[in-house]
């Protein structure tokens, strides 16, 4: 039960671009284990998309590798890529642009397995897209609909059924629940718990929202311009967080709670800085209210606590 | 003589080749003077169609008022000609919307978008007086004066926000409409503008209704609440009166129960049954009513009315409306 499905070796991904060089991803290094959650936070820009979709190898990594049951992606070519590929889904965060408004209900998921599967006869597809469609809660009726007839939530769940349609162990969540409203959310969330259980699936959940992470991860990461700050079990991270970047990420999401209102907050100043061509140091130092003269050198990532992981020297020492 | 801001039994309707939307069903409600309301609902519920009511800003042609009335401070918003609508836009009432991205001009400078609504307003004003108060604003809202002359690409998401900002609080409006300010913003950001827009909420003392569909924001920012659900205000409170969540709307309480909260350990999320309504449709009864787990006979007969739950505490629901709910608990 505890074998480790996916991981990544030092993971980077840079971007040239006129003005410099983006590091969108640098040096991350992960592990998910079968039938888990990881759980990867961050704001808008802090590289966590482009992890997901270089992890499945829709980009091309810089530097580093990803392992998938052992096997290193990034050397693979060809036909091995083409067997490995089915393992490894994504759904994506916007159900409105990610559906080809030109296919219907049907199409849309057996089109993964027409590319992928090649052998099997159109009886067989379409009896599998079938079961797909009953698993992910699509009423047999919406069978021949098309995109634009469904409201988002059900483009989600048809999302996932396309994702679902290969019997993959390993999917990337690219904010799958963010576009759409909390009573959707809610059923999205525990179509995906379910499914997880039943069929021991892995997800990479990425997201910018901690209520979310914090239901569905085992897991979790805590990003910040393209570098891990902050890994530990979910319990773990909720109960102490050390990075202060994760604090202040914390305290800034407003409750429902009424005996946490008006509580005081961690306010950060300024904004993500830019992530052409950083300097070699913290990255959330300028932001940070406890940055000293050490915060210029490189920071790692140390075991602060058993299984947690901080990249701060303040907070390690 | 009463509130500052009266919406009274509004309804609206948009006409399309096809069909008639019901947007607003007979929508009632009251601002008080420096009150902070936050509107929450799902998509489609009609927030926004209030906020472009009130503004007279209804795609014409398509959607109309057909009923009801909107008092602005005695003034009938309803029946206010062209002239009068344009003086109390900005000057007044003033609206921040939804998407930061799209609602700058892209070929016109910060500063010139600003100093825009004070020509409008106040042409009596110099030049110089004029870019005195682009400077102060901009500062208030946290950006340096000196970025006047950028362009709104220049800027970033939370940054082009504390323009629509500033923006909508040049003129010092009395009434302050902002549909989803923060809902495009991460959470850091969000929390650095919604404290900015509570510190000159108290400077100015302006009112607001503010929009959104996020119930931990409205708790931290707002000092009541109207949840809405079809068109209609079916629950209205202060704060304290609905996030103690011993009397809710059984709408409300669906709402709650499907935000994963921090504080709370569940494994499973209760979402609640069914869908939105269908805005075509126009049921008789209680508009919940399908996917209401407490939902009986004469629900789907009749609308029920705004039953008084205590203070200022209103729910309009048939289970508080004959008692039941009492001997149930």
């Amino acid at each position: 039960m505890n074998d480790i499905l996916l991981e990544t070796v030092n993971l980077k991904k840079h971007f040239p671009t006129n003005a410099g060089v983006v590091h969108a991803v640098d040096d991350v290094t992960l592990q998910i284990r079968r039938g888990e959650t990881l759980g990867v936070v961050g704001e808008s820009g802090c590289g966590k998309s482009t992890l997901g979709r270089t992890i499945i190898r829709l980009y091309e990594p810089t530097e580093g590798d990803v392992k998938f049951e052992g096997k290193s992606i990034p050397g693979l070519k060809g036909k091995e890529f083409k067997k490995l590929q089915p393992n490894m889904q994504m759904i994506f965060q916007d159900p409105y642009s990610s559906l080809n408004p030109r296919m219907s209900v049907s199409n849309i998921i057996a089109e993964p397995i027409k590319v992928c599967n090649p052998s099997m006869n159109k009886a067989q597809r379409m009896e599998k897209v079938e079961r797909t469609m009953e698993l992910c809660g699509i009423p047999p009726r919406l069978f021949n609909v098309y995109p634009h007839e469904m409201d988002g939530g059900r483009r989600q769940r048809v999302g996932l059924a396309r994702a679902l349609a290969l019997d993959p162990k390993f999917i990337v969540c690219d904010e799958p629940v963010s576009a759409l409203d909390v009573s959707i959310q809610a059923q999205i969330l525990n179509l995906l718990m379910d499914l997880q259980e039943r069929q021991q699936l892995s997800y990479m959940f990425i997201t910018h929202d901690l209520c979310v992470v914090r239901h569905i991860s085992h897991n979790i990461m805590v990003m910040y311009m393209g570098q891990v700050v902050e890994y530990a079990s979910r319990e773990e991270l909720f109960a102490h967080q050390i990075h202060p970047y994760t604090r202040a990420l914390l305290s800034a999401i407003p409750t429902t709670d009424l005996n946490r209102r008006n509580q005081e907050k961690l306010l950060l100043k300024g904004e993500v800085a830019n992530p052409i061509n950083p300097a070699p140091g913290c990255r959330f130092a300028p932001r940070c209210p406890y940055a000293s003269e050490k915060c210029r050198e490189p920071q790692r990532l140390t075991e602060a606590a058993p299984g947690h992981f901080v990249a701060c020297h303040a907070c390690v020492t | 003589m009463g509130k500052f801001l009266e919406v009274k039994d509004l309804h609206v309707q948009y006409k399309t080749d096809e069909s008639v939307v019901y947007a607003l069903n007979g929508l009632t409600l009251d601002v008080e003077k420096g009150e902070t309301v936050g509107l929450v609902g799902e998509t489609g519920a009609g927030k926004t169609t209030l906020a472009l009511s009130i503004l007279k800003l209804l795609p014409e042609d398509v959607g109309k008022i057909t009923k009801g009335s909107i008092y602005y401070n005695g003034t009938d918003v309803i029946a206010a000609g062209k002239n009068e609508m344009r003086r109390l836009r900005g000057e007044e009432i003033s609206m921040i919307f939804q998407d930061p991205m799209t609602s700058l001009n892209p070929v016109l400078t910060v500063g010139e978008q600003i100093r825009e609504v004070l020509v409008l307003h106040f042409p009596d004003m110099t030049k110089q007086e004029r870019e005195k108060r682009v400077d102060e604003i901009l500062t208030l809202v946290g950006i340096p004066p000196e970025r006047k002359s950028q362009y709104p690409h220049q800027f970033s998401g939370g940054m082009k926000q504390r323009v629509v900002i500033a923006i909508a609080l040049v003129a010092q409006p009395k009434l302050l409409l902002a549909d989803e300010p923060t809902t495009a913003l991460d959470v850091t950001i969000q929390a650095q503008i919604l404290q900015l827009m509570k510190d000159l909420k108290q400077k100015l003392n302006t009112s607001m209704i503010f929009i959104t569909h996020d119930l931990g924001v409205v708790m931290e920012f707002c000092d009541s609440v109207a949840v809405v659900y079809g068109g209609e205000v079916i629950e209205r409170g202060t704060i304290e009166e609905i996030y103690v969540r011993e009397k809710n709307h059984p709408y409300t309480e669906g709402l709650f129960n499907c935000i994963p909260d921090l504080g709370v350990d569940t494994h499973r999320l209760h979402p609640i049954e069914g869908e939105v309504l269908d805005p075509t449709l126009k049921p008789a009864g209680c508009k919940f009513a399908d996917r209401c787990r407490y939902c009986r006979d004469n629900c789907k007969k009749s609308n029920p009315d705004m039953y008084h739950i205590g203070g200022t505490h209103f729910i309009k629901c048939y289970r508080y409306t004959d008692g039941e709910v009492q001997t149930n608990e």
